[in-house]
């Protein structure tokens, strides 16, 4: 993040942070939620609008940057967290939130995840999970429960869900939080935490499907704070997360390892000393 | 083999081969060195059989007194360190009867690519001389030996050595320098007509270089501060150079976990306001043409350098083709007008990657720049290239500009981005066809005007004279491009040697196409030939597809590795007739 010690500016409203393009999502979708968690979140901080950049890729849930006012940029499916990386990189100065969904992020984007938590750029992942691929109308995701009839796995993929946290932790993910869409209040703090966070945080959001998977309705009365407080141990994390019933909700992991070190100064005063090394 | 048509004396071949750490590269590089400081010119290429390490390496140089940038279609000495597996090399030794070979007579027999082809043969106990001094190596006998027949003195080989191994301390030159010494010796009997004559002195300043390292330094003098790459033979010494040298900078390179990332990560980088690379080669291309397309829609410049090797898959790694014509130029679905570019020569890689990066940025879109293995790994003497003003610069929106409009259809299609941090002007990027301000839609209207603009950009752009090299104005076309410009150079100058005049066009910029320039160039022409490196006439055919010929064209055309020669290009022509 940008600048933790950063007086709040007074004047932010959550509405400053909203673009006037209407989502496409679905009525109901928790999405819609999502993008209020972040823009309470950006006014929380009362970080400057043009100071933030929402990079993501394809889905429902990667629509998500044109509703902000902030700079975005919708890419390809999957790879959101490398552009950001380069972003970043190159732009220390600027609060990077890189949204993403479950197909997009731990399956055609899986390898950029373990290498985005391992590299621990400073920046903000999100990803809105659904256990479902949304936007091409219903297909099972790594997150899908294995018994899940669809139309491409009639009878359930009878595949184990992939457990997003606990790789994160263990690829090395700086901060890791449950939220869950239902409550923006929460999840905007939680976001808010996660962009001041140094290094790579890592929040994956709950976000009903409520067209292809209208089960995920009664997420809202699943849900529950985390039993117990954050920890730094990521062993420990892991093991609480691979036990849990998949609710708990609430800041899980706060590490201390430092962030990837970006773009320095230069070092000599002019390129034509490059070249001295080829003089005959 | 065939004898040289007798007309140019092209300068000297000589080749080293030798299994792995017999040295054989290092003794090319030494030699080329030695020569470059006594004020000749020389290339060299090098060409490795598929071990990691310890295979078979063949250095092939050629020496002569002017810049030298095409393979030789014959070998005047060839030097057996050893031949462990030399017959591997196959047609790339091009030995003959004009060959003058020297060999161990201990070890591994010369293979038959030597003992049938009718060159002389003579056998020097080099592995029996090296012992003669403590640490000492048959390489550097072998250099002493090259040396002594090129024409260079002692003292310049044993500088050159002395420079080579500065960090191996005094008692490793000093072995080194004795054995060039016993090599040195041994040559002065050797009759050898292709001696070389030096020059006074070298008048201009000139670099060494490779065509690889050219690339890292045309990227950051056009303006380059960030890669992110994934190491791929044979462009990893792009990078290997770019790093440490960005650094120097203020910029950055990044090695990312594959090319999906490397290719998004740079686009992210373009987008933040630094101009942005990646290196790879075919089978990376390969994986980037998705995000290429994304940067053709969200008009974000960047620059891919495609070092161009055997293909398709993983094909031959370490061996030059030009087969990479096809992806670059139609790889993207949907529509996606963008810059494909080539250098032309070890030194044109220089220019060529920053004129690359210039047009980039100036247009707001992706550029491949073509390099292959032929001329990203060989070594060159080039005259000192001069600092030309092309450094990239984009149209960027100002603070405020309400209402900002990212794609805006502004005349001439190019809309100033605004990069982030500005204020009032915040907007989202997308590869989704969108409006001028970028909100996704799918709207007939909306699709085409993107559509017209991004083409329009490109196509209606001044590219000036560098668009392609025209030289010489003979009836006779020699239509190439890519490494393969010298050796069509080199054939006109043979042709002219007979009384035969033909022009080399080799286009610079393969996309946008240029047909009005190309007409021109075409004027009065009554013969093309086309030459290419590749099995199925892809050169051949985008010329077809792109361009009007006043005549019909012929084609010469083979796969790598074979490099195409100046003499087979005379001979095609010459046959045609
Ligand atoms: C390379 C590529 N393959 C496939 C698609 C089609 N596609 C678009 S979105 C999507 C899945 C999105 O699922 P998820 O990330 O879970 O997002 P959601 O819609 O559920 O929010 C797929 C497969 C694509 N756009 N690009
Ligand atoms: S399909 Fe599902 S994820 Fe997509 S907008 Fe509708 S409810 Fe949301
Ligand atoms: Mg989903």
């Amino acid at each position: 993040m940008t600048m933790p010690n950063a007086e709040p500016r007074p004047a932010a409203k959550a509405s400053d942070y909203r673009s006037d393009v209407k989502p496409i999502w679905c009525p109901g979708c928790g999405d819609h939620h999502v993008l209020m968690a972040f823009t309470r979140a950006f006014a929380q901080l009362g970080l400057p609008r043009e100071q933030i950049a929402v990079i993501s890729g394809i889905g429902c849930s990667s629509r998500i940057p044109a509703y902000t006012n902030c700079y975005g940029f919708h890419g390809i499916h999957g790879r959101s967290l490398a552009l950001a990386a380069g972003l970043k990189v190159t732009r220390p100065d600027l609060t990077v939130v890189v949204a993403s969904g479950d197909g997009d992020g731990y399956s055609i984007g899986g390898n950029h995840f373990l290498h985005a938590c391992r590299r621990n750029i400073d920046m903000t992942y999100v990803v809105m999970d659904n256990h479902i691929y949304g936007m091409t109308k219903g297909q099972p995701s790594p997150t899908t429960e294995p018994e899940l009839d669809t139309a491409m796995s009639p009878g359930g993929t009878g595949l184990r869900p992939f457990h997003p946290l606990v790789v994160a932790l263990a690829s090395g993910a700086n901060f890791v939080a449950r939220c869950f869409s239902g409550n923006p209040n929460e999840t905007a703090k939680v976001l808010a935490e996660a962009i001041q966070h140094p290094g790579f945080s890592f929040v994956e959001i709950l976000s009903p499907c409520v067209t292809f998977r209208p089960d995920e309705r009664k997420w809202k009365d699943l849900v529950h704070p985390a039993p117990v407080a954050a920890t730094d141990d990521p062993g420990r994390a892991a093991r609480r997360i691979m036990t849990d019933d998949g609710f708990n909700i609430g800041v899980l992991y706060r590490g201390d390892r430092i962030p990837f070190r970006p773009a320095g100064g230069a070092s000599v005063p002019d390129l034509s000393e490059l070249s001295a090394e080829f003089e005959i | 083999m065939e004898k040289a048509t007798g007309t140019v004396p092209s300068g000297v071949a000589i080749a080293f081969v030798g299994s792995g750490g017999a040295g054989a590269l290092t003794t090319g590089n030494v030699l080329l060195e030695a020569a470059c400081a006594a004020g000749l010119h020389g290339l060299l290429t090098r060409t490795l059989g598929p071990q990691i390490r310890g295979g078979e390496a063949a250095a092939l140089l050629r020496l002569a007194s002017h810049p030298v940038e095409s393979a030789a279609d014959r070998l005047d000495l060839l030097i057996g360190i050893d031949w462990v597996n030399a017959e591997r090399f196959g047609a790339e030794l091009k030995v003959g009867p004009g060959t003058l070979v020297i060999g161990d007579p201990e070890g591994t027999e010369p293979p038959p690519l030597v003992t049938a082809s009718g060159a002389r043969i003579m056998e020097l106990p080099l592995t029996e001389m090296a012992k003669a001094v403590e640490g000492g190596r048959p390489n550097m006998i072998a250099l002493g030996l090259a040396g002594r027949l090129m024409g260079l003195g002692l003292d310049q080989l044993t500088a050159a050595i002395g420079k080579f191994l500065s960090e191996k301390g005094a008692a490793a030159i000093a072995a080194s320098c004795a054995g060039i010494e016993i090599g040195f010796s041994a040559a002065a009997g050797i009759e050898f007509g292709a001696r070389l004559t030096l020059p006074e002195a070298s008048e201009s300043p000139r670099w060494l270089l490779s065509g690889n390292e050219a690339t890292g330094l045309g990227a950051l003098r056009g303006g380059i501060r960030f890669a992110a790459a994934y190491p791929i033979t044979p462009a990893t010494e792009i990078l290997e150079w770019m790093a440490p040298n960005l650094t120097k900078v203020g910029g950055l390179l990044l090695q990312a976990e594959d090319e999906l990332a490397a290719v998004n990560m740079i686009i992210g980088a373009s987008y933040g306001g630094t101009p942005s690379l990646t290196a790879t080669s075919g089978p990376g291309l390969s994986l980037m043409i998705e995000a290429l397309g994304l940067a053709t829609s969200a008009e974000v410049p960047i620059v891919i350098v495609d070092v161009m090797r055997g293909g398709p898959s993983t094909g031959i790694p370490t061996k030059s083709e030009q087969a990479d014509l096809n992806i670059a130029v139609y790889g993207m679905h949907g529509d996606a007008p963008h810059l494909v570019l080539a250098p032309q020569s070890v030194g044109d890689c220089l220019f060529t990657t920053q004129w690359a990066t210039y047009l980039a940025e100036a247009l707001q879109a992706p550029a491949i720049v073509l390099s292959d293995q032929f001329m990203g790994q060989a070594r060159a003497s080039i005259e000192r290239p001069a600092d030309i003003a092309f450094v990239g610069k984009r149209a960027v929106a100002a603070a405020g500009s309400t209402p900002y409009k990212r794609y805006a259809l502004a005349a001439g299609g190019v809309s100033p981005m605004a990069i982030p941090g500005t204020p009032g002007c915040q907007y989202t990027a997308d590869g989704l066809t969108h409006t001028e301000t970028g909100t996704p839609t799918s709207g007939a209207q909306h699709h085409l005007a993107q559509l017209d603009k991004r083409h329009d950009k490109l196509d209606g752009f001044d590219y000036g004279n560098h668009w392609a090299t025209v030289e010489g104005s003979g009836e006779f076309a020699i239509l190439t491009w890519g490494s393969l410009t010298g050796a069509a150079r080199e054939a006109c100058e043979q042709l002219a040697a007979e009384g035969i005049a033909a022009r080399v066009i080799s286009p610079r910029l393969l996309l946008p196409t240029r047909p009005g320039q190309m007409a021109k160039a075409l004027e009065g022409v009554t013969r093309i030939l086309v030459v290419e490196q590749t099995h199925g006439a892809q050169f051949h055919r985008y010329l077809r597809a792109h361009y009007d010929f006043p005549v019909r064209l012929q084609a010469l055309n083979r796969p790598g590795p074979l490099p195409i020669t100046a003499q087979e290009i005379c001979r095609a022509l010459k046959e045609g007739q």
